[in-house]
């Protein structure tokens, strides 16, 4: 009622995305009040689905592991159904109909209706090349809500774009889909996954995000797991040009104010701290794979020694409270020194598992992204050395792809262990 | 094409019009016992003042007109509620969660 008054203060907004670096949980804590953070297990409100691995594009920084699953081990449309309706009474609210490109499950009508009816929010996240204007007007019957397209640079950049996702024609098409869902009445998202091929490009993709007629814009540098690990040499940007981006962003939010929401997700390498990682580990949210295998996050089986239970075998509800990959990490009582006792321990969990397991051995240690880590001025170095020289040619994301080109990445070892 | 796409900021005055699009779902949820909204990979935590608002939201009443039906139900003076309502609004439209 005064002019200090925050404009939200009726209203608080959290977001519900897979992007690890970006995801904040806060409002689904607000209501009730967690004593101990580390024994309370609260439903989870997201559920990120890998409908199948299979995908026409092959972008180097594919978000799916090296060893990709194939189509005779995806779930049935019966057993993805089953799922919907497990989510939705564990208190789910939104599903992300994920892949892979989820539009090559012939099935994906069926899964979105029974989503839907079950009261998920439906988001749709695809490299739309497949689509055809019918399959979009058909998917909407069924009850999709929101379509997120993602694209590798902009339209006038089609060579680039198309270079980039290895798929010919691509870009068009995607432009042209993204007609499709807003002369439909869709909202749309435009997921642009930054790295040193496109950073030099970061507004025109905002501004051609706006062209699209989307709602919201993802300006999200490439996090570096799997294909990405693979091609950090390829993809890590410069210091000098992931800043100069951040103040675009910074500087476009303000002028785009009101006409596009625009989201980013910093690449950890150049960040301050660690990310929240999945806004903590079992905290929040639940990736399924595409033969059922369920994980705290879509990254966790490079993570060797965990185990993961199947939504065949199991209930949604049973994993999530008792799987022991959940309970591995979850909380805070699982951590050692500097965590353990950081005032930060309940803001960013740590960091990263899946990260501080790649390079260091542990997933119990400090992510080397957190400057309190032992490992951390040598992992920060890494980027900037990698990011000046001259960018290898692209292990493309294809099954088999990763073992046939390129030897693996050097581990890291501790600057001052 | 993007022709439902806003070119320009909304500004919100007492004569707006405001109103949720289809795609954005405020409900109740039974097990955790409270109102959310529900928004493309977004999740809004109304209070209860929020919820009575936005459930007055048609497309048709104005927001002056929703100021009236808040400043009798709360017996609270028009102009001392009206910046706040319309302070919410605005965030709201900035965020695409209403659209006046």
């Amino acid at each position: 009622m005064n002019e200090t008054t925050p404009s939200d203060k009726h209203v608080k907004e959290s977001t519900i995305t897979m992007d690890a670096g970006e995801m904040r949980c806060d409002a689904a804590a607000s209501s009730s009040p967690s004593p101990d953070p580390s024994c309370t297990v609260r439903a989870p409100i997201g559920l990120l689905a890998e409908l199948t691995h299979r995908c026409p594009l092959q972008c180097p920084y594919c978000s799916n592991p090296l060893d990709l699953e194939k189509v005779n081990t995806e779930l049935s449309t019966e057993e993805w159904q089953k799922v919907m309706r497990q989510a939705a009474q564990l208190g789910i609210l939104q599903v992300h109909l994920s892949g892979g490109e989820p539009t090559a499950r012939r099935d994906l009508e069926e899964i979105i209706k029974t989503a839907a009816e079950a009261g998920l929010y439906t988001n749709l996240i695809t490299a739309a090349v497949l689509l055809k204007r019918d399959r979009l007007e058909k998917l909407k019957e069924a009850g999709l809500d929101h379509v997120q397209i993602s694209i590798q640079d902009v339209d006038t950049a089609a060579e680039n774009a198309d270079r980039i996702g290895g798929y010919k024609g691509g870009s068009a098409k995607k432009k042209e889909v993204a007609g499709w869902v807003r002369e439909l009445g869709m909202p749309l998202t435009i997921n642009a996954p930054i790295h040193r091929h496109n950073v030099h490009n970061v507004e025109a993709i905002i501004n051609y995000a706006v062209e699209l007629g989307a709602g919201r814009v993802e300006i999200a540098h490439v996090q570096y797991y799997a294909w990405a690990l693979k091609n950090r040499s390829s993809l890590m940007p410069t210091r000098e040009a992931f800043m100069e981006a951040a103040r675009i962003v910074e500087r476009e939010r303000e002028r785009l104010k009101g006409i596009i929401v625009i989201d980013a997700v910093v690449p950890d390498y150049y960040a301050k701290f660690p990310k929240p990682c999945m806004g903590g580990w079992a905290k929040s949210i639940i990736n399924i794979t595409p033969s059922g295998r369920v994980l705290p996050c879509h990254a966790a089986e490079s993570i060797t020694h965990l185990q993961f239970d199947n939504v065949k075998d199991r209930t949604l509800a049973d994993i999530w409270l008792n799987g022991s990959a959940f309970n591995m990490y979850r909380g805070t009582s699982w951590m050692k020194e500097p965590c353990r006792t950081c005032p930060r321990r309940e803001i960013d969990f740590g960091g990263c598992r899946c990260q501080a397991f790649a390079l260091t051995g542990d997933a119990a240690n400090t992510d080397p992204a957190c400057s309190l880590s032992p490992m951390h001025e040598e992992w920060a170095k890494v980027a900037d050395v990698e990011s000046h020289q001259p960018s290898p040619a692209f292990v493309y994301r294809r099954p088999g792809g990763a073992t046939t080109k390129r030897s693996v990445e050097e581990k890291l070892e501790p600057s001052d262990a | 094409m993007g022709d439902t796409a806003p070119r320009q900021r909304a500004i919100i005055t007492v004569a707006s019009k405001p109103v949720m699009p289809p795609y954005i779902k405020m409900r109740h949820d039974a097990g955790r016992n409270r109102w959310l909204i529900l928004a493309p990979e977004r999740l809004f935590d109304p209070d209860q003042i929020a919820v009575e608002i936005l459930k007055l939201c048609d497309g048709q009443r104005t927001v002056a007109d929703i100021v009236a039906v808040m400043a009798k139900e709360y017996n609270a003076p028009t102009e001392e509620i009206e910046a706040d309502i319309v302070a919410m609004f605005q965030d709201l439209a900035d965020k695409g969660v209403v659209k006046a």
